[in-house]
């Protein structure tokens, strides 16, 4: 990393977060304006958006080479109080909480105490949904069946495609004014819809051509005054790129880095979208600016890779916008997902991989920033050293980039009914969710927590932990003959809450529709502008919602033991299994021991176990796939938590799994932690049982110490095993590369980290395994290699 | 017909080529000082009385360490990890224990390999008949044998057998030209001592054909479980190789011309 790089990083990371009331004054200056009164909600949010971008104050950080800032200043993070409202309690506690903070001086709380708060208050979106959602939706939410992304933060969802690269907003506004001119009033009803659509896209686009004029103003000045001789050109240069793009499209390495950050900002601005915004196929968009460049000797290798450090920076200086409500109390994290995609194939399906994908390894290396975050895709058409590549990455132990399976995203997409091709140019985003990347709006919906489904479906209906029925009354457990009939009760008791969560979401996106238009998102996603429709409200070419099953692993290993300790093995009758869990395995430590240690677990390649896992994952699979959603597009699933899984831990009792009362359920489709001990191979082939095809995506984890990867044949093992794993359809795996901090961890709580491999010498084995004096060794030994 | 069998390994990296599942029989004709499964010796099933911590509370059990198996069973298993070996251009090692000492099953799971294109490997002490050896070594693709001392008499002193019936058949398994992989447990003040090293290489150096070498570092990894079962611990007090020691036996092997490595 050179020097100005570096010293951009370091300022990034020494960036403090603060909240900055700058947006939602001037979002509630121009909503108190009469001028707002006049004009249709899609022209009213748009020149809101102009307002904001006319008038936010513009940065330009010492030494940068990318310019444009969300907030006033580097992880300065504004706020959306059209969408949610802060109090200042919520502002305090952001402010003092230990983790995850963000400052609000005395200026921001008085700005919201005076203005920003009298105003909003009883008008933001939140409060649409709550009061529109039914009594089923809110009992469900509250006891932690699931949760609801678009409560707080918009729809958002959806990555950047190629066609954003070749074109600039000048492009789009002819585009825009020829759907105008193709409106038909007499045979569209919804014509005069489409027009203020449209009309509000073309504000938008100049706003953001606008915003970036003034860049250009303001980078002039700057090289006026500037001395250095050096940085006087750069500045010039920077001003004349923020001149061209992203109104025209851009032509070189520079400026198509500079076109996108301005796209991102635009998009970031207009609201808060889960998963902020990305760009996609990165080594895809840039390798023909980067071609050609370089064979023309205008870039260099080393100038490539500035540019690249200084764009991967401004990722990390914005921070994702912070919750309100119970959830500010909640460390969360500062990750916004913007996860950049290398590799895969292209869109005539050959292999992707350039140059440029390793110059884009050594950036994420180099930088090693938590943003933006990074993956790989890997199809069969790639190199193993790309694999390989990417495996010395993974092994120095900071989680990226992660791998995914292009084959498998391929073939998921075409099922979900999308073009070849435009399944060729999709990925994954956020954390492992598949989309066509710049013609999907592919929107998350909420956790839904299986594991809690499972406890209602024990107790006929009602919650443990408040007493109140909230589910359907499936039978007393307590008399049920066979497992089959525990399986049935529970597919029923799925199918309730999976409808009650899909009415819900259809009255949301609706409430989203009518008040929160995008025209400007709308403008880059393929096809809002043909079709005159908004995003939020099914413009997209394809427009898919998920709801992301959490606690497979978990589940299984309860189902599993219910059929095992209680139906073929008869160890104890359903009643007392009901007795020890309602007493979270008070006293009960044979007990326990016994569903820990001596039941079959998922993980282990042991079909026993693992048709359960099959089982749940159908059963939520029919519940869901292909029922219709408010946007013309379809509802599917995918299997993540983020971080759910300790949420839902907490608000689940004891399992019949061992697991106690409150404790985080199982991540992903990963084991539950600690009940895989058959070794990465065997976590695979459980993995692979369940159809990952008909999924927008999965998420397995795997642990490794760094010595594991220490030699050659570690990493080619790697490189197989990921192969393997796509081979039999698995779509993402990561691996931590585990620290010594864990290992201390995991030799004082022993039962739940029984599946830590560790390198010993010469060959490896389960940390659990060796003795007190070899553990002590090894993590001695990790704590050398981690840090 | 059943094989006594104490561990299958997935995912092992260090038992020859590629991803390799490892199936370790019971029953061993050696007595190593330094053996890491000193459990694995005697044929016999035997209960085992383990402890485990839950919420800080030790829950005692008593379980069967191993496994009888039939040849479906074991088949069974080897299936499960067929996409790693061909991803990986791995396969199947019977190891122990001494696997020859249940030859006759032993041959039977090659077979089945063989029929189903699985690479196999054999890891053996070479302590055994050499009809076993013969007939074994027609349906395996490649040993892992071990070589512990050129010495007899130390031979005799720390594994309680002679080397003479080891080095017999490795040169028979030389004239049959198979693949070998000769394993060398390093064990400092043991076994490399610099004249006994010198003697191992003229012995290598003789035969027909050169043999990779793979040294495997003494490691303390079994000291544990010789307290466990109550066997007598001999290696108190005896360090792990240091990188110098491994270093200075590795480029001994490779300054003589043979291709070493360190770990399997």
């Amino acid at each position: 990393m050179n020097e100005r790089v570096k010293n951009l990083r370091e300022a990034s990371q020494n960036a403090i977060p603060t909240i900055s009331a700058e947006r939602a004054l001037l979002v509630t200056e121009f909503y108190s304006s009469n001028l707002c009164q006049q004009v249709s909600v899609p022209v009213r949010r748009a020149m809101a958006f102009r307002h904001i971008l006319n008038n936010k104050s513009i940065c330009i950080n010492k030494d940068e080479l990318i310019v444009g800032e969300r907030g006033p200043a580097p992880k300065s993070v504004p706020t959306y109080p059209e969408i949610n409202l802060h109090s200042i309690e919520d502002l305090e506690i952001l402010d003092s909480r230990p983790k995850v903070w963000f400052k609000a001086d005395d200026v921001t709380k008085k700005a919201y105490s005076d203005i920003v708060i009298p105003f909003w208050t009883g008008k933001t979106n939140r409060e649409k949904i709550f009061a529109n959602v039914d009594k089923n939706w809110m009992n469900a939410y509250e006891a932690g069946v699931f949760t609801e992304f678009q409560e707080q933060r918009a729809p958002g969802h959806t990555v950047l495609g190629p066609n954003m690269f070749k074109m600039g907003f000048i492009d789009l506004k002819s585009k825009v004014a020829e759907s105008i001119n193709g409106l038909d009033y007499f045979n569209d009803p919804d014509a005069f819809s489409k027009r203020e659509e449209l009309k509000a896209m073309e504000i938008a686009a100049d706003a953001i051509i606008n915003f970036a004029s003034r860049y250009a103003r303001e980078l002039e000045e700057l090289a006026r005054t500037e001395n250095d001789g050096n940085r006087k050109i750069e500045l010039m240069q920077m001003a004349s790129i923020c001149k061209r793009v992203p109104a025209n499209a851009p032509q070189t390495f520079h400026e198509a880095l500079q076109h996108y950050w301005f796209i991102h900002i635009g998009v970031i601005t207009e609201v808060n979208p889960w998963d902020s915004f990305n760009p996609g196929r990165l080594d895809q968009h840039l390798y023909p600016f980067y071609r050609k460049e370089i064979d023309s000797g205008t870039l260099t290798v080393n100038s490539a890779v500035e540019l690249l450090g200084s764009f991967w920076v401004k990722f990390n200086n914005h921070p994702a916008p912070p919750k309100i409500g119970v959830t500010a109390k909640e460390s969360s994290t500062y990750t916004d997902f913007s996860l950049i995609n290398l590799g895969g194939v292209k869109s005539d399906g050959s292999d992707a991989v350039n140059e440029l994908t390793y110059v884009i390894l050594d950036v994420i290396e180099d930088m090693r920033l938590l943003q933006p975050s990074s993956m790989v895709q890997v199809s069969k058409k790639n190199p193993d050293r790309f694999v390989k590549r990417t495996a010395r990455i993974v092994k120095t132990g900071f989680g990226q980039p992660s791998i995914f399976n292009t084959d498998a995203i391929i073939q998921q997409l075409t099922y979900q009914g999308k073009s070849l091709e435009d399944a060729r140019n999709g990925g994954a985003s956020g954390c492992v969710e598949t989309g066509a990347f710049g013609t999907e709006s592919y929107i998350l919906t909420g956790y839904f927590n299986l594991v809690k489904i499972f406890e209602l479906t024990m107790h006929n209906g009602v919650d443990p932990l408040t007493g109140k029925t909230i589910g359907l009354s499936t039978g007393d457990v307590t008399k049920f003959n066979s497992f089959e009939q525990v399986m049935d009760a529970f597919g029923r008791q799925v199918k309730h809450f999976v409808d009650i969560k899909i009415k819900g979401t259809n009255i949301i996106d609706r409430i989203y529709a009518d008040n929160i238009p995008v025209p400007f998102l709308s403008l880059v996603i393929d096809d809002c502008i043909v079709n005159g429709v908004d995003y939020n409200n099914g413009g997209a070419r394809y427009n898919t919602s998920y709801i992301q099953g959490v606690g497979l692993g978990s589940l299984t290993d309860i189902l599993t033991s219910v059929k095992y300790n209680v139906f073929d093995e008869k160890k104890l009758t359903f009643a007392q299994l009901l007795e020890a869990t309602t007493e979270n395995f008070e006293n009960q430590q044979e007990l326990r021991n016994q569903f820990v240690n001596y039941t079959p677990k998922y993980g282990n390649d042991n079909d026993y176990a693992d048709n359960q896992a099959t089982c749940i994952f159908n059963t939520f699979l029919e519940a869901v796939d292909g029922r219709p959603n408010s946007k013309g597009g379809h509802f599917r699933i995918n299997m993540l938590p983020t971080t759910s899984h300790v949420y839902f831990g907490s608000v689940t009792g004891a399992t019949p799994d061992g697991r106690l009362a409150g404790k985080p359920l199982s991540e992903g489709i990963s084991p539950f932690q600690g009940a895989d001990r058959k070794g990465p191979s065997a976590v695979i082939k459980s993995a692979s049982k369940i159809d990952h095809v008909k999924t927008g995506g999965t998420l397995l984890n795997q642990k490794f110490t760094p010595n594991l990867l220490a030699e050659e044949k570690g990493l080619d093992s790697l490189v197989s095993l990921i192969r393997s794993y796509f081979r039999m359809d698995g779509h993402h795996i990561q691996f931590n590369v585990v620290t010594a901090d864990q290992l201390r961890e995991a030799q004082r709580y022993p039962e739940e980290h029984k599946d830590l491999i560790v390198r010993v010498a010469g060959y490896s084995d389960y940390f659990n395994d060796l003795g007190d004096e070899l553990q002590d060794e090894i993590i001695r030994r990790s704590e050398h290699l981690a840090y | 017909m059943q094989g006594v069998i104490f561990d299958i390994k997935h995912f092992a990296i260090h038992d020859g080529p590629g991803i390799r599942q490892t199936i370790f029989f019971k029953g061993c004709p050696l007595s190593c000082w330094w053996c890491h499964n000193p459990e694995s010796r005697n044929i016999e099933l035997l209960c085992e009385e383990t402890t485990d911590m839950i919420d800080g509370v030790k829950v005692n059990s008593s379980n069967i360490q191993g496994n009888k198996y039939s040849i479906e069973e074991v088949v069974k298993e080897i299936n499960k990890d067929v996409v790693f070996f061909e991803d990986s251009k791995g396969g199947v090692t019977l190891s122990g224990g001494e696997p020859l000492i249940q030859h006759e099953f032993v041959k039977k799971v090659l077979l089945e390999c063989k029929r189903m294109e699985i690479h196999t490997c054999v890891d053996t002490t070479g302590n055994i008949s050499s009809d076993v050896i013969i007939d074994i070594s027609g349906v395996t693709d490649l040993f892992l044998y071990d070589l512990k001392h050129i010495d007899d008499s130390k031979h005799i002193k720390y594994t309680g057998v002679s080397n003479s019936r080891i080095l017999r058949n490795l040169k028979l398994l030389d004239e049959l030209k198979k693949d070998i992989w000769i394993r060398f447990p390093l064990i400092p003040g043991f076994n490399d001592d610099e004249s006994d090293l010198l003697r191992m290489m003229e012995l290598l150096s003789k035969l027909k054909h050169t043999y990779p070498i793979s040294i495997l570092p003494y490691h303390k990894i079994g000291s544990h479980k010789y307290r466990r079962y109550g066997i007598d611990y001999k290696m108190e007090g005896i360090n792990e190789p240091t990188e110098n020691q491994i270093l200075r036996v590795h480029n001994m092997f490779t300054n003589a011309g043979f291709v070493s490595t360190v770990g399997g």
